[in-house]
């Protein structure tokens, strides 16, 4: 292994950016003054029954990814890499935790232009006790900024599934950071901020299927492209080395995303109780869906099947799950089950890339899906006055959804072949051929699974 | 003094155990090794990427004997390890030139 550095550079590359942090940091805390978040009413009337909820909804939509998307994707990866993977996961978690507090909420979620929040929330200063974020006008702003965190942390950590056993790890938080702040921020504040130009347009995307799956799949696959295909693609086995992980994973997914979808009523009210009714619905015929699909086309059942399914239909449900009714959740689970399994099967092995858990599979096409899915069965007695889709008189809204994940798709490819060429051409974004056949549990963490 | 290798199915592991229990062999040595002679693999697929595995499971059992014990042995684990199918594995005999008893130092025969 080459030197990293010598000793001075190196304490120079830490303990530079170290100290520039404090100093930024305390310079901040004596300056801070409370600011009032433009909410345009009196005083804000906190619901402690929304406020409970959304808390337990912080660690619902947490747990999807530590442990729950660790787990899934771990136990797909051969064991060799399954550290690797994991840790993934967790780094992510972290890093993104950090780089939303200091920029990325308030990138996303104050008011700036319509293609990006302001400054107004840096570092969170000016987020008390008493503020609201005028999104959830009935829960503390720090619950709030922590529900949004968590779907910050989701979205690029579903990213790692495409590039499995073979990216830098170091090259992997730079890429991560650069594209939270430069992607999943503007992106989110465009489909959710206030004065965000696709929310304007009227787009209906409740949870996030173009703001975190399309997002995380289109970005996953420019990665796959960009990073090419794992040294015996193909050729040489990599069945998963614990589909039990696997199955655990996807199960806390499940569970979790109940904080994901229900959670994002930002409330603990009907539209809350049908969410989470949609999504279970949804998510219980795509298993079945795919299942059944897989079974009449291969003869056997597979447990990888039906939790990939499952996890095919929460995916698809994501954005229609404050918009649509029961009978549209049975519909969208079908499609979801049915078109996720052509897609990561049929279409990977006919396009030939090495998305290697499917991020683009099964969320950029799942998402996709159940977005445009949204503009068809869109009714307003669930999501409210004007949020209709096709079924309900409305066939301009299918429009709409296809604008926003046109626009989705066109700026994350974009911006994310950009960030990676970027590391590429700086940190270097592949390991060596020997890491890799070896496995990178060992060569970049030191550690292995026995 | 000779070793007695035998490759077997792994569920006929208790089996063999017995049998050469019953003619007086008391030690042995088991691992999980995988292998294949004409016993053909199996196919696993995994979201439509198919992976055809040759290597089987098995169980190797080694033990160290007295000459005169050898061919009771083999003819314990031969009729104990048979299914009559492909895949049954395969016995080996190989010569050993010492053996130790590391707690008390004996050598030769005495040491098995």
């Amino acid at each position: 292994m080459r030197p990293f550095f010598r000793c001075w550079q190196r304490a120079l590359f830490v303990g530079g950016p170290v100290a520039a942090g404090l100093v930024v940091l305390a310079a901040s805390s004596a300056l801070a003054q409370p600011a009032a978040v433009a909410t345009g009413a009196a005083a804000p009337k906190l619901d402690s029954g929304d406020t409970a909820w959304m808390l337990t909804s912080v660690a619902l939509v947490l747990m999807m990814t530590i442990p729950g998307l660790a787990l899934f994707y771990g136990g797909m990866v051969r064991k060799m890499n399954v550290l690797s993977t994991v840790m993934q996961s967790f780094a992510v978690t972290c890093l993104v935790t950090v780089l939303w507090t200091v920029i990325g909420y308030s990138f996303a979620f104050t008011t700036g232009s319509p293609f990006l929040g302001g400054l107004s929330r840096f570092l969170l200063i000016g987020m008390t006790m008493q503020t609201v974020n005028g999104l959830a006008p009935t829960i503390p702003e720090s619950v709030y900024m922590c529900f949004q965190m968590t779907f910050a942390i989701i979205t690029p950590a579903l990213i790692c599934g495409a590039i499995a056993d073979r990216m830098k790890f170091s090259a992997l938080l730079w890429f991560i950071g650069l594209w939270s702040l430069f992607v999943y921020a503007p992106i989110a504040h465009w489909v959710w901020g206030a004065d965000g130009f696709l929310n304007r347009a009227g787009v209906l995307d409740f949870a996030g299927g173009t703001v975190v799956h399309v997002n995380s799949g289109v970005a996953g696959l420019m990665a796959a492209l960009v990073l090419g295909k794992r040294r015996g693609y193909g050729t040489e086995p990599m069945a998963p080395h614990n589909l039990v992980f696997s199955v655990l994973g996807a199960s806390l997914l499940w569970v979790g995303w109940f904080g994901f979808n229900a959670g994002s009523a930002t409330a603990a009210n009907a539209n809350a109780g049908m969410a989470m009714t949609v999504t279970q619905i949804a998510t219980a015929t795509a298993a079945l869906s795919w299942m059944f699909a897989e079974w009449s086309t291969r003869g056997k059942p597979s447990v990888l099947g039906i939790i990939s399914g499952a996890v095919a239909g929460l995916v698809a449900i994501t954005p229609a799950s404050g918009f649509v009714d029961p009978r549209g959740a049975l519909i969208i689970g079908i499609a979801a089950g049915v078109v996720c399994y052509w897609s990561t099967t049929g279409l990977k092995h006919a396009m030939g890339y090495d998305d290697s858990l499917d991020a683009f599979g099964v969320h950029g096409i799942g998402g996709a899906l159940g977005a445009i899915l949204t503009g068809v069965l869109a009714v307003a007695w669930v999501g409210g006055p004007g949020k209709s889709g096709l079924i309900d008189g409305n066939p301009r809204q299918v429009v709409v959804q296809l604008y926003a994940i046109a626009v989705t798709v066109v700026y994350d490819a974009i911006v994310s072949l950009i960030l990676l060429k970027l590391v590429d051409v700086t940190v270097g974004l592949r390991v060596d051929g020997d890491i890799e056949r070896e496995g990178l549990d060992l060569a970049i963490h030191g550690e292995a699974v026995q | 003094m000779k070793k007695v290798e035998a490759i077997i199915k792994p569920f006929k592991l208790d089996e063999v155990k017995d049998a050469l229990h019953e003619v007086g062999v008391t030690g042995m040595t088991v691992s999980e090794v995988k292998g294949f002679g004409r016993q053909k693999g199996h196919t696993e697929v995994y979201r439509g990427a198919e992976y055809v595995i040759d290597f089987l499971p098995k169980i190797k059992i080694e033990v160290v004997l007295d000459d005169a014990l050898v061919e009771r042995a083999v003819h314990a684990i031969q009729d104990a390890a048979r299914t009559d199918k492909i895949g049954d594995g395969k016995i080996f005999v190989v010569p050993i030139e010492q053996a130790v008893r590391i707690r008390t130092g004996e050598q030769g025969p005495d040491a098995v």
